[in-house]
């Protein structure tokens, strides 16, 4: 099952390695992984995104615990939370028709363009992993030059709250 | 005060209580070893291998609960040490590792014995630093000894510029030290301890394992006494061998790969399992589905993540081990427990009946030496009251098997990594912690000559350990694998071209005694511990084709063992 693991960790050089080495050294897999300071500068927010039976997931809770770095974490898959990811992506608007056709889509799907030149768009996109996947194959006929990812983002939904 | 960070370093380890550093020098820590050299209040042991610093500084740390400390230079100096490190973890030995680094302008540089330090052991410490301030190095230091010694715990490495051990800052010894980051639980839960014991008094086959976790956190009391109240057998891991009294007639040996057939036996037919400060380690539990089939298990242990890592657990208790058992033993005392005789009395029947089966019998009356009848008799001459440190192999086995350990903290071995070269080091940090004790290297030939060089450092610092080399010409671990496994195709485990230990033993400055017959070992073995002052090589040449039995093949249930 996916599951979205929310850490809080000190902003301490090295604490993204000690995350990453875990996940290699115990065979564990990382879907994907966002990583940058929150409003106290002396803490860093990571969401990774993973794969796992309960067991694992449990360990692979247990083993970011035991990382000194880690203050603290939350599986958000377990309640109600909302996601988002990010995405930068490059077309070619050069075929007939295409550049009337991908505003079309962007504005279909919420997304902006960000910057235009006489043969490309460059759209921004934000949502869930699945809307920018859809966005991908809607795109279809336009051939995409670059596509940047943020990888997910996530919070709970609610009054609760993962903080020191 | 002002105080440049080789001073500072200095300073704070004799007001941390350190008495011993382990270390070897070089270009990065030069600094550092000057201060060493202008107190007086911390003592250096210089070796001759990075690697037996470590390995030192942990048979230091095993033998005496306080953490074992090691300096060291930056590049080689620092990969040198990454085994011993790793042995350390493997095992959750309290460690302070202080790695020499290149200047900080240099770093990332490629200068000269520049290596990734930080980098390189991170998988194998329970946390490290680098300092690039040193205004931070007093308070980074403090950290490291407390994360070290608390919790489960385990070596840390400091990584230490050139140019910050020179630069100057205020020192104020940290007392106190708080981290938002890091607060082992230490009390078990309370609900939790209650359905332990409930699940322990409506027990009818009960059975206690026990492991490392025992000696770390100097439970063994505790520990006895519950064993006591509850009137189960009770087993050790190789990790918890001293934990609980081995001449205890509870006390049914060590349980695994070459545990005793009671024991094991016991385990596969238990109906409540009280696991403590063990980790159902593989050569503990042999295949993990034919693990304890017929119990509940009850797991006390510091580490939430060693608790259902292998094994599924009926009871978590996260806590220390101590608190926990005195805990239980409180609430079992407050109940008035009492066994029901005729229950415990049928559960001990068919033990003893295991037990009459005598697993571990050999016969010492042929022409060569058997290793089991060397170790029985160090035993004997020392009244089971040594320091038994070992390296890796066969003789590992026969040393925890027979030697027969009564107190804690005797037995010094690298359970967890299995590291070959680690007894002697290690016996000269338990050495140095007891001058006064008798204190013996069980090896082979193979592992001895894995840190050898060692004997020279035990010359400097008139250190008489007694090696006992149980000499079988072969690696004999993977010779008896080779046997059982692989058609007694004997690939490079047999030991070509052996130096002469006895003239070895002489040119380092040592007593070297070589023992051929069954009939001179008992001799050979009090002269060596009439030679009070004197390091003594025990060169015992041992029967080439003995194996370790019983043995619990790889993939096979506990109850499947192979026996003699």
């Amino acid at each position: 099952m996916r599951h979205i693991i929310s850490i809080l960790m000190e902003n301490e050089a090295g604490a993204l390695s000690r995350v990453a080495g875990l996940f290699s050294a115990r065979g564990y897999n990382i879907e994907s992984l966002t990583v940058a300071p929150t409003e106290d500068v002396t803490l860093s927010r990571m969401t990774l995104v993973t794969r796992g039976s309960d067991e694992i997931i449990e360990q692979i809770t247990k083993q970011l615990n035991k990382l000194i770095d880690v203050v603290k974490l939350v599986d958000l898959a377990e309640g109600p939370h909302i996601e988002r990811e990010m995405m930068l992506i490059k077309v070619k608007t050069t075929g007939s028709g295409a550049r009337e056709e991908i505003l079309r889509l962007v504005e279909i799907f919420r997304g902006n363009i960000i910057d235009v030149t006489p043969t490309t768009y460059t759209i921004e996109m934000t949502g869930r992993a699945d809307k920018l996947d859809a966005f991908i194959v809607a795109l279809d006929k336009a051939p995409i030059l670059e596509t940047v990812r943020s990888g997910v983002s996530a919070i709970s939904r609610g009054v609760k709250s993962l903080r020191v | 005060m002002k105080l440049t960070g080789a001073e500072i370093l200095t300073r704070f380890l004799a007001d941390e209580g350190v008495e011993y550093v382990f270390g070897y020098p070089g270009g990065a820590v030069l600094h550092i070893y000057d201060a060493l050299h202008r107190q007086d209040r911390l003592k250096h042991i210089l070796v001759r291998h990075e690697q037996a610093a470590t390995h030192a500084a942990d048979g230091y740390a095993r033998s005496t609960g306080k953490p074992g400390v090691v300096l060291v230079t930056s590049g080689p100096g620092a990969t040198n040490v990454v085994t011993g490190i790793a042995t350390a973890y493997m095992d959750s030995i309290p460690m302070v590792v202080i790695t020499g680094q290149v200047p900080t302008s240099l770093i990332g540089n490629d200068a000269f014995q520049e290596v990734d330090s930080v980098g390189i052991t991170r998988p194998c410490v329970k946390h490290n630093f680098l300092v690039k301030d040193v205004d931070d190095l007093a308070m980074t230091l403090k950290k490291a000894f407390y994360i070290a010694t608390t919790g489960r715990p385990g070596p840390v490495v400091v990584d230490i510029p050139k140019d910050v051990t020179a630069n100057v800052a205020d020192y104020k010894y940290p007392r106190q030290i708080e981290m938002r980051s890091y607060n082992p639980v230490v009390k078990g839960h309370p609900g939790q301890i209650k359905r332990a014991v409930k699940m322990m008094t409506s027990a009818r086959r009960p059975m206690i394992y026990s492991g490392g976790g025992v000696i770390l956190d100097d439970a063994s009391k505790a520990l006895t006494e519950l064993g006591h109240l509850l009137g189960c057998p009770v087993t050790n891991t190789t990790m918890g061998l001293g934990g609980f009294p081995a001449s205890d007639r509870q006390f049914v040996g060590l349980l695994g790969m070459h545990g005793t057939y009671e024991a094991n036996m016991a385990i596969s037919n238990c109906d409540v399992m009280i696991a403590i400060g063990a980790r159902f380690d593989d050569r503990v539990t042999g295949n993990i589905e034919k693990f304890a089939p017929k119990a509940k298990i009850i797991h006390v242990d510091i580490d939430p993540a060693s608790i259902s890592k292998n094994v599924k657990v009926d009871v978590p208790i996260v806590g220390g081990v101590n608190n926990v058992l005195k805990a239980m033993l409180k609430q079992l005392k407050a109940e008035g427990f009492k066994p029901d005789e005729e229950v415990l009395g049928k559960w001990w029947a068919q033990i003893e009946k295991w037990r009459a089966k005598d697993c571990l019998k050999y016969d010492a009356s042929g022409d060569r030496i058997k290793p089991q009848h060397a170790v029985d008799l160090l035993h004997k001459i020392t009244k089971g009251d040594a320091f038994v440190t070992s390296d890796v192999g066969q003789h590992q086995m026969w040393a925890a098997q027979y030697y027969g350990f009564d107190k804690p903290r005797r037995w010094i071995n690298s359970g967890g990594l299995g590291t070959m070269g680690f007894g002697l080091p290690a016996a000269m940090g338990v050495q140095l912690a007891h001058p006064k004790a008798q204190v013996a290297c069980i090896t082979g030939e193979g592992s001895i000559q894995m840190n050898i060089q060692e004997l020279s450092t035990c010359l400097q610092y008139d250190l008489p350990i007694k090696i006992v080399c149980l000499n079988n010409g072969y690696l004999g671990m993977v010779r008896q694998w080779q046997e059982f496994f692989y058609d007694n195709r004997y690939a490079h485990s047999y030991m070509d071209s052996l130096p002469d230990f006895v003239k070895l033993a002489e040119a380092y400055g040592h007593v070297g005694i070589q023992v051929d017959k069954p009939a001179d070992v008992e001799g050979a073995i009090k002269e060596a511990f009439k030679q009070k002052d004197r390091l003594v090589f025990l060169n015992i040449l041992t029967d080439p084709t003995e194996n370790v039995y019983p043995m619990v093949p790889a993939g096979a249930g506990l109850d499947e063992m192979i026996l003699i």
